[in-house]
């Protein structure tokens, strides 16, 4: 039994931790919060420097092969950090969709610039309300233009690419390739409940785009779930922050003569945090393991992973701003920084609704073989 | 990452499930296989088990080799119960014995008293039992009143042990009691080891609220036990009691049923509003739920393993197991009764799909939120160990037991 991170993967978080600890601090994130900036790019630069976008690509792409496990692990450090850069937009999403059907010509010439923080991209599936679902997909590809409205996107507003979510003019779903700098893509920020990470709004009137090979709808699923497994280690790595700053606060904060965290309503609501955390944790390890070996099992260790990470992140953001009491509800303290994002990040691959679904249409399929 | 044995773990697998195959019988599928009650039967195929575990060389195995052990680490205990899980064999007998009783026999009494006792417990021939709780005392362990008094080289002792597993056919116990009632409750302890057929122990079992009877009350009478019997010197049970607490069985193996799998059976079997239970999305939620959490503790077991297998102390992680599955034990069972509609008050195990099963765990599961710890102690246990909160402030601290107030329950 060796379900654990190896020795260099525990090199590679110190090592994140310690860059993360230093870079993204709360000012930099209130920057991004205050609308001075849509990311922190110059965080974006260091990071690509230190190889961390091509993690899990392949070194002949310019990555630096480090696998999916390794990507866990930082994935799990930006999360804690509230990392205010274009980071899963761009690696778990749009790197990934093309690593797994990209035709060589766009690998070729795409991932080394994604690798090297030189182009930002993104994945484009949501048209409004509602999760994951063919039968809501209206933008259409017809004679190799796009045509259609994207919201939310992750990162809409500062992408250089997109990978959209489409019909071709025979109803099939399809992944289009799309530039946005051009003519005919109308960006549009959307104000959202986290704003440290942007998202817009995307029309598009007659884009040129190229299609990704294959069923356009397998791929966005292989892709989704992924992304719900590294998804998943940046909420357990938000959940513990929580956990951590709340139990800080309980020890310092005196009430009634005594520190608050003595208190047995303070104790068990926080015991409470830290079981829900630990479960999301050791489901989020065996989504990194069946997500680092392509394990069969990769769909319902996603969902497990992605369901177990929500609640968790969840419940320590919001009973954190409830230990710390009435400062925890003032814009100087960070806690609703964190309170905003495990919102954001349990509703950006589509709700958790859709993937308890996800889990039992996994199991069903399991338990029928 | 992976979930590979060693070598020399999966030879040692190997070799267990050879043993099994040939002694046990497998578990059948969708019929909890846990006996409940240990009956005069049910006792002697335990000892007739425990006696070929034994000549199989798989008792005590991280036990010195003195006193029959392998000398293993505990990675290879988690290997034979994860085994043993698979079968229907006899539980309840001797894991408190070997688990508790005897391991703090090696650390407080004498090597004459070991080789008396040890090689009988481990080979089945001789049951231990473990009298800790009390009436006003079972979350406040430390609250023990059962009087014990001193004369000459002999004690007497007085008062009422309740909670105690297999009293009814145990040989041996191991009991704190309160030597000096003056001094405050943790100072006042003492501990001994003592012969479950002395002379003024009565044994009553308690009807549980489910109906059944797993425990007993033990009442004393003037029972004697001689000062050679005494484990720690007079006044340190408390310290004794915590060396028996701290060897309570990594409870690794252990997933109670009814679990998700059989949630998932049933809600395929039955239906509600016209179709199959599976299809309804809030059925599907509820599944989804308690599988994270199955799979959750499944997967915080392996990495419990993992740091076992490195010979390294498990992270805190895992003392999260049994509160988690108890309060999900009794989520599950509710919600199986709901998938049935009204007919899921029936127990009746001809009408009820899988015998009952939900049911069954309906009415027991409360017991699993508070034995071996309450949801509340292992909460404060998380909170202060784990997480480092203050202790709660104690008012007994330091006030002589018998001017504490007692309350009237």
């Amino acid at each position: 039994m060796n379900f654990d991170f190896s020795e260099e993967q525990h090199q590679l978080r110190d090592q994140a931790r310690r860059f993360l600890t230093e870079h993204s601090t709360s000012k930099r994130i209130r920057q991004v919060l205050d609308g001075v900036a849509p990311y922190d790019r110059a965080m974006w630069q260091e990071i690509a420097a230190m190889g961390w976008l091509g993690a899990a690509v392949p070194e002949e792409y310019g990555g630096a092969g480090l696998g999916h496990v390794g990507l866990c692990v930082l994935a799990e450090e930006l999360g804690r950090a509230l990392a205010p850069v274009p980071f899963s937009s761009s690696v778990y999403l749009a790197t990934e969709a093309l690593l797994l059907a990209g035709s060589e010509a766009q690998k070729d010439e795409l991932l080394p610039k994604l690798v090297a923080g030189d182009l930002i991209g993104t994945l484009a599936w949501a048209e409004g309300t509602g999760n994951p679902d063919p039968a809501r997909i209206k933008a259409r590809v017809s004679g190799g233009k796009l045509t259609g409205v994207k919201w939310p996107v992750a990162d809409g507003g500062l992408a250089d690419i997109a990978i959209v979510v489409a019909r071709d003019e025979t109803d099939r779903i399809v992944l289009a390739l799309a530039r946005l700098g051009g003519a005919g893509v109308h960006p549009e920020a959307l104000n959202t409940v986290d704003p440290t990470r942007e998202q817009a709004k995307l029309s598009f009137d007659g884009v040129p785009v190229e299609v990704l090979p294959g069923d356009g709808w397998e791929t966005l699923i292989q892709v989704l779930d992924r992304a719900a497994v590294l998804i998943a280690f940046e909420q357990v790595g938000l959940a513990q922050k929580c956990l951590d700053m709340a139990v800080a606060f309980a020890m310092e904060r005196h009430a009634f003569g005594r520190p608050i965290g003595s208190f047995q309503a303070i104790k068990h609501k926080l015991a409470d945090v830290y079981v829900a955390t630990e479960l999301a944790r050791s489901n989020a390890y065996f989504g990194a393991w069946a997500l680092g070996v392509g394990a069969a099992e990769l769909p319902l260790a996603a969902a497990s992973a992605r369901v177990s990470a929500t609640e968790a992140a969840w419940l320590a953001a919001k009973e954190n701003i409830q230990t710390h009491g009435g400062i925890g509800f003032t814009w100087e303290m960070d806690c609703h920084l964190y309170y905003r994002r495990a919102k954001l990040l349990g509703l950006t691959l589509g709700s958790a609704p859709w993937w308890k679904d996800r889990v039992v249409a996994a199991l069903e399929t399991r338990n029928a073989a | 990452m992976d979930f590979e044995d060693t070598p020399q773990e999966a030879a040692f697998r190997a070799e267990v499930r050879t043993f099994l195959a040939a002694n046990a019988e497998p578990k059948k599928r969708g019929v909890p296989g846990r006996a409940r009650h240990v009956g005069a039967e049910e006792l002697a195929r335990a000892k007739r088990f425990q006696a070929a575990k034994h000549d199989a060389g798989l008792v005590g195995l991280t036990w010195p080799k003195e006193w029959g052990g392998r000398e293993l680490t505990q990675i290879f205990q988690v290997i034979y119960n994860q085994e043993e899980e698979a079968y229907a064999v006899p539980r309840g007998v001797f894991e408190i014995g070997l688990g508790m009783c005897i391991p703090t026999m090696m650390a407080y009494a004498t090597p004459e008293q070991l080789r008396r006792y040890v090689p009988k417990a481990l080979h089945g021939e001789e049951v231990w039992c473990q009298l800790f709780s009390e009436p006003a005392g079972g979350s406040d362990v430390a609250a023990v009143r059962t009087r014990a008094e001193k004369n000459g080289d002999t004690w007497t002792i007085n008062g009422q042990k309740i909670w105690t597993s297999g009293a009814q056919f145990s040989d041996f116990g191991i009991i704190v009691v309160r030597s000096n009632p003056d001094v405050p409750k943790h100072m006042g302890l003492s501990f001994f080891f003592l012969d479950m057929k002395s002379p003024g122990i009565e044994i009553r079992p308690i009807k549980q609220a489910s109906g059944a009877s797993h425990f007993n009350e033990v009442f004393f009478t003037d029972v004697k036990v001689p000062d050679s019997q005494r484990l720690g010197a007079v006044g340190q049970g408390w310290r004794v009691a915590l060396t028996t607490l701290m060897n309570e069985r990594l409870a690794i193996g252990d997933v109670p049923r009814p679990d998700t799998e059989d949630l998932l059976e049933l809600a395929r079997a039955v239906e509600l509003d016209g179709e199959p239970a599976i299809n309804n999305v809030s059925v599907r939620e509820k599944i989804a739920d308690m599988h994270v959490r199955s799979q959750g503790l499944k997967y915080t077991r392996f990495r419990t393993m993992t740091a076992l297998s490195r010979g390294q102390t498990p992270g805190p992680e895992s003392s999260i197991g049994k509160l988690v599955n108890a309060a999900k034990l009794q989520e599950i069972a509710s919600f199986g009764l709901d998938l049935l509609g009204s007919a899921g008050m029936v127990m009746d195990k001809d009408l009820s799909p899988m015998q009952a099963m939900f049911q069954e765990a309906l009415l027991s599961s409360p017991a699993s939120r508070i034995a071996g710890g309450t949801d509340e102690i292992l909460r404060n246990i998380v909170a202060e160990r784990v997480l480092g909160l203050p202790g709660d402030i104690r008012v007994d601290k330091d006030i002589p037991f018998n001017r504490l107030p007692s309350g009237k329950r």
